[in-house]
């Protein structure tokens, strides 16, 4: 890494370092109803909106009532989803004339939205108008954030509440969570991103020249589709000129901020991250990857204001922060290494392909570990084109469960289920009955943060199997072998685990994919969801033990390393084998030469 | 007095295994099996090996026999290791129930109508009395069932449950009425009313407690339980999970062969955590093994484990802090008088007084030189009487007497004496001191002060000082004044304590401690303890108690000896910590197992995992057995330290969970490594 990378890379950490603690405070008095700067301005927003929807906000909900608001809510938003897509031809704001989605692109595309994965089977210049975008994708880029920012909250309150069945109320926090934290800071974001050049209009896709034409010799085609040859058996050819290029325009900016703000990843484009007119810039480079890791990082603080310690929000935030490190380190410098296949043809500078010039390695690298640290799955350079062990820190950081920062709400509450898991067999092994922020650890939880951390697993393990002994499942891969084996485990990682990006390289428009991959997201994020919230139902009620000095503290190094160990070596055991045939023996090709 | 404890059984006895062994087959049962869900799920996973050893026999698989014979029998071993772990745990309950069961031969009692000595009897057998009954016990007789004694008093041998040897007496009303059937009325006759139905006796309870037959599961034993099954499943989905994408990279490279079923089943067997899950029944059996050597009987594997996570700890004073008596420990002369002369009076005024008390005052006068020791004849003992609430003795007309100050104040005064100036001020210096001034006084003189103090038992300091350590806080129950307990909590470095205490007041601490979140264990022998007992999370009843404490009790002495319940404390720790270090330990073990199987299984599809074989083991067959063999042998391997439990060492949390996780996290990583190796090396000799 050059001066210049240091200093992006510094500068990044230093602002999120900086952001967490502010951040999480203000969140935490938002979700506890506590007066903050924007209350003047927004309360009244917020009871209007409560009038208008018959909410009482002091309605305190059981966790079953809590579990069938957010569920019920997200089945509508779904549902308003797939018809909008589904009538999009008739919908407004649609200048180049889009047709509808077929159904099975419908069904995936609305279950990925309002999953929070926005794993894309459609590329958004072509398929979707600026309706579709802001009315459809826009909206729910923000309640699917809200909805994980709220169960979040709910566990929280589980582990801070002393034998209360309730767990809050889900309008209320859904609510506050957009009105106050996503939409003004997505405002803010949008503003920066428009003034580096990110695009924001209605207007129809534009035709403009190019600078420098190109011509190819196009083949000719008989009636049959069959290429005309000469008498020599040679394929005939007409000289083709391009000259002129159409750019797709669109409200970009204000769905951009969104996007990394909420770890959606839904591209306005398909090149998303990598298109100069959803990121210009280096600045809206650096700008978009602090959005990515910002929510996350700072519920961190949140959780831990709320529950009353302050360090153990600091110590999941420094297990998260140490396994993104480490995984930034090692794709930085598989890539700036290089392939040896390269190095004969004399290619210096490590592997550039599949990035974008104007970003470099180490911001790509950077890039790319925050959108699958995070759940967000945006991308800003092409994961099929890393190298295999460069290909391994994305897919395994998807495999971990999304807990490095991860989704925003769904990280940290999977990261609280490790935490729990992680409690109950050192609490054992200190021979006390496991006790997390003074609540004794029993069979319910234990059965709710296993559900909650090996589901998304079990949904990659069960389909990736299936895909590779289905013959369209195998048809669909691009390069064949270990390399497609790992396109096809990275599609089911990221739709189980709600990321949404794709290693590229696997038509993933397939029947197979969009309906098994469906499937695939709706048990990754509801499942894991409900467990959650059933999870902090039985917190909640339970009393507080206070610590004593036979009480594991979970706010210092010790639990820190132990829980990064569990984390490690809970996906290590379930996809060891899988990796191995993957990208594994890709690196073992690769540097055996062949 | 003499104890017969049942005799040390060692680990490996002949007897115990042989009996283990045929149990261990009769486990195989999947009936039997179906309560550890795991080790079902890998006797299911020998029947499939089976199946592929009988296909390979008629040609029909492509493995070698030898291999496919050796995978399946390993398997079955693996099996049988677990339960045969589980046998031996329980047989070592079983031949201690075996001796209890002998105490309980079938004896008939003598049915009284009324509690009355003269009322008429009938005799029937133990088998046919019921709540309610009156029996008539008389010298050399069993008794035949649980009971109080109604009329009567009369020495029992109650060896043949606790142990001791030693009669104790056992009268109607008062603390000492609970009689337990199966203990032998060695002199005088009682009446006893029948308190529990046949088969509900504390025997029967103590003896289907210590077979296990009764033994439920404990909230932890079952949220360890989710976690060993949900891995177990995980690693079912990975191993099946191998098998498609084999197929395709065979497909796609055109070369090698899919995994095969036998291996599949052989990485399964190993990734399942089969250590811990073969261990885990021995495991809380052994505890109360371990607990029952050390005489004391838990009601509930509950109560153990909870003792474990005790956080205050309320502890009787009198017997349990202190010796029972208080010991004279210095002779403070007043009014002038020599040192000497004061030894002489209260010597004198003592040498009547049979109370320990009375006798300490004697030992340590005596110490004061040569003194008159025996009584002169004609000398009248004036014992100690509630009214004037003094005692001595009277010689020749001079009169020796020994009480509380103020009585022998009064006492003075009304002989007409003076009293000395500073009496009062060395009578509250002892006060103060937490100690019992009691003044002795010849004729109309007070001639001093003797301090009588409570001895604190030696060495109670350093058990305090250990389960501090460990975050237990314990506070020390008296009916002494405030100052006297201030004084003996400070000597005893209790970090707490309860003065003037009354049952009600045991109750309301407990139920204090309890609301704000402290798990809170107490121990007990009076009535008026039962509410306390019942409130109390572990409550150790003594068994000397009465008959509602011992029922409001979970856990009960035999041995009667309060400051057990440190050891039962430790014997709950050291159950949950063997089963989270061999937890730890089963799961750390994967990884080396992952290396032996993997690039195995792969490298004829792709030879470049070949690197993976980071232990260079022989050959893929002999890599597979390997790990398979490893993986049997380590449970039998750690069934001795599955029964004594891991060391538990009172040190702060963070400071243990470190020094586990170095023994049985690092160790179960590198362990296997070393033994996978050292097993293919000796199969490369073999083959």
């Amino acid at each position: 890494m050059n001066t210049s990378d240091w200093l992006q890379t510094l500068f990044v950490f230093t602002v999120l370092l900086l952001l967490v603690k502010p951040l999480g405070a203000f969140m935490a008095k938002v979700y506890q109803g506590e007066r903050t700067l924007l209350s003047p301005l927004l309360v009244p927003a917020e009871n209007l909106l409560y009038r208008i929807c018959g909410v009482d906000k002091d309605d305190e909900m059981s966790w079953q009532r809590y579990a069938i608001a957010m569920l019920l809510f997200n089945l509508v938003g779904f549902l308003a989803l797939f018809a909008l897509l589904m009538l999009q031809h008739l919908l407004p704001l649609n200048p180049q004339g889009l047709p509808a989605f077929p159904w099975q692109r419908a069904l995936n595309t609305a279950i990925s939205f309002t999953t929070n994965t926005n794993w894309q089977v459609y590329s958004g210049e072509t398929a979707a108008s600026s309706f579709t975008q802001m009315v459809g994708f826009g909206v729910h880029n923000f309640i699917s954030a809200a909805t994980g920012m709220a169960i979040v909250i709910a566990l929280i309150r589980g582990f801070a509440r002393r034998k209360t069945a309730s767990i809050g109320n889900f309008w209320v926090d859904l609510s506050r969570g957009i009105l106050y934290i996503l939409l003004p800071l997505a405002l803010v974001a949008a503003l920066i991103l428009v003034f580096q050049g990110v695009i924001q209009n209605f207007s129809p896709y534009k035709t403009v020249p190019l600078l420098q034409t190109t011509s190819f010799e196009k083949p000719q085609m008989d009636e049959a589709g069959q290429p005309r040859r000469d008498a020599a058996g040679k394929p005939l050819t007409d000289p083709v000129v391009v000259d002129e290029v159409t750019l797709p325009m669109g409200p970009v900016a204000s769905q951009e901020a969104i996007k990394e703000l909420g770890t959606n990843g839904g591209g306005f484009f398909n090149a998303n991250s990598a298109h100069p007119f959803e990121n210009p810039t280096p600045l809206s480079h650096l700008l978009e990857t602090l959005l990515l890791l910002l929510i996350p990082a700072s519920l961190t603080s949140t959780f831990g204001i709320m529950v009353g310690n302050s360090r153990q929000g600091w110590m999941l935030l420094a297990v998260m922060l140490f396994l993104l490190l480490v995984s930034f380190g090692v794709l930085q410098w598989a890539e700036t290494s290089g392939t040896p296949q390269m190095m004969a043809l004399g290619i210096e500078g490590g592997n550039m392909e599949g990035k974008e010039v104007r970003f470099g390695i180490a911001a790509t690298s950077l890039f790319e570990v925050a959108t699958t640290a995070t759940s967000c799955g945006a991308v800003a350079a092409m994961h099929d084109s890393l190298t295999p062990i460069g290909g391994l820190v994305p897919l395994s950081l998807i495999l971990l469960g999304e807990i490095v920062f991860g989704g925003v709400g769904s990280g940290l509450y999977t990261m609280l289920a490790f935490a729990v898991i992680a409690v109950f067999v050192s609490g054992l092994m200190i021979g006390r009955t496991p006790e997390y922020l003074g609540k004794k650890i029993e069979g319910q939880e234990m059965w709710m943060s296993i559900v909650t951390i090996l589901s998304a697993g079990i949904v990659v393990l069960i389909l990736s199997g299936i895909a590779m002994i289905t013959p369209s499942a195998v048809a669909a891969m691009a390069n064949p072998g270990a390399h497609g084996l790992s396109e096809v485990l990275y599609a089911f990682a990221s739709m189980a685990n709600n990321n949404g990006s794709a290693f590229a390289g696997l038509d993933a428009s397939v029947n197979f994919y969009t309906l098994l991959g469906s499937l695939a997201m709706l048990i990754g994020r509801y499942v894991p969801a409900v467990a959650i919230l059933a999870m902090a139902g039985s917190l909640g009620s339970k009393k507080y033990i206070p610590p004593s000095l036979g009480t594991l503290p979970t706010d210092r190094a010790p639990f820190a390393l132990w829980l990064t160990l569990v984390i490690l070596i809970v996906g290590a055991l379930t996809f060891f084998p899988a990796l191995a045939l993957g990208p594994i023996v890709e690196h073992l090709t690769m540097r055996g030469g062949n | 007095m003499s104890k017969h404890r049942a005799p040390s059984q060692s680990v490996f006895d002949s007897e115990l295994l042989k009996n283990a062994l045929v149990e261990a087959f009769k486990k195989l049962d999947p009936r039997s099996l179906w309560r550890n869900p795991v080790m079902l799920a890998v006797e299911i996973a020998s029947c499939i090996t089976l199946v592929t050893f009988l296909l390979s026999l008629t040609g029909a698989n492509r493995e070698p026999v030898w291999f496919t014979a050796t995978v399946s029998v390993w398997l079955w071993l693996t099996v049988l290791f677990a339960t045969f772990a589980e046998a031996l745990a329980e047989g070592r309950g079983k031949a201690r129930a075996a001796s209890l069961r002998k105490s309980r031969t079938d004896v008939s009692a003598k049915r009284l109508a009324a509690p009355d000595f003269s009322s008429p009897q009938t005799t029937v057998g133990a088998s046919e009395l019921r709540k309610g009954d009156y029996i008539l016990v008389e010298a050399g007789e069993l008794i035949a069932g649980d009971g109080e004694v109604v009329a009567g008093a009369a020495l029992v041998n109650e060896s043949a449950v606790t142990g001791e040897s030693a009669p104790v007496v056992r009268e109607s009303g008062g603390d000492r009425s609970a009689v337990t059937g199966g203990t032998t009325v060695t002199a005088s006759a009682i009446i006893i009313k029948i308190t529990a139905n046949p088969g509900e006796t504390f025997l029967d309870r103590m003896i289907s407690l210590i077979e296990g037959a009764k033994r439920r599961k404990t909230p932890n034993e079952v949220a360890l339980e989710v976690l060993l099954i949900a891995l177990t499943l995980v690693f079912l989905l990975v191993c099946a999970n191998i098998s498609p994408l084999s197929i395709y990279s065979v497909a796609a490279t055109g070369q090698g062969s899919p995994v095969s079923l036998t291996i599949l089943v052989a990485l399964f067997v190993c990734l399942a955590p089969t250590t811990i899950a073969a261990l885990l029944p021995a495991i809380g059996i052994a505890g109360m093994d371990r607990l029952f050597q050390k005489n004391v009987i838990a009601l509930s594997g509950r109560a153990i484990e909870a003792a474990g996570d005790v956080n205050v700890l309320l502890l009787d004073k009198t017997g349990t802090i202190t010796h029972g008596n208080r010991e004279a420990v210095a002779l403070v002369p007043v009014g002038g008088h020599a040192k000497r002369e004061l030894a002489q009076a209260a010597l004198m005024a003592s040498l009547g007084d049979e109370t320990p008390e009375g006798r300490s005052v004697v030992t340590l006068a005596k110490q004061q030189g040569s003194l008159l020791e025996v009584l002169p004849t004609g000398a009248v003992v004036i014992p100690f009487s509630a009214d004037s609430r003094l005692s001595g003795v009277d010689v020749d007309g001079v009169i020796y007497r020994k009480g509380a100050a103020d009585s022998i104040v009064t006492f003075i005064r009304h002989q007409g004496g003076s009293i000395p100036k500073e009496l009062a001020e060395k009578v509250n210096a002892i006060a103060h001191a937490g100690a019992t001034p009691l003044a002795v006084s010849r004729d109309a003189e007070i001639l001093g002060v003797i301090n009588l103090k409570d001895i604190v038992k030696s060495g109670i300091q350093e058990r305090f000082q250990q389960l501090r350590s460990m975050g237990i806080k314990t506070v020390m129950i008296t009916g002494d004044n405030p100052l006297t307990a201030a004084a003996i909590a400070a000597e005893a470095q209790v970090d707490d304590f309860l003065a003037q205490a009354k049952p009600e007041d045991k109750l309301r601490l407990i139920k204090e401690h309890q609301e704000a979140g402290f798990m809170v264990a107490m121990t007990g022998d009076g009535t008026n303890d039962a509410p306390a007992l019942a409130q109390a999370d572990v409550a150790v009843a003594m068994n000397t108690g009465t008959q509602p404490a011992r029922e409001a009790a979970n856990i009960i002495d035999l041995d009667s000896n309060p400051t057990k319940l440190l050891d039962i404390v430790l014997i709950g720790k050291q159950i949950l910590m063997t089963r989270g270090n061999l937890t730890t330990f089963s799961i750390s073990n994967d990884i080396a197992k992952y290396f032996a199987i993997i690039p195995a299984a792969l490298v004829s599809i792709y030879p470049q995992l070949g690197a993976l074989n980071v232990m260079h083991l022989a050959s893929p067959y002999s890599a597979i057995l390997s790990a398979v063999i490893f993986n049997a042998l380590i449970i039998p391997l750690l069934v001795p330290l599955a029964l004594k439990g891991t060391k538990f060492r009172p040190m702060p949390a963070e400071k243990l969970l470190i020094f586990n996780l170095m023994v049985y996290g690092v160790g179960g990583i590198i362990v296997p490594f070393i033994g996978i190796k050292a097993i293919d090396l000796g199969l490369g000799l073999l083959i």
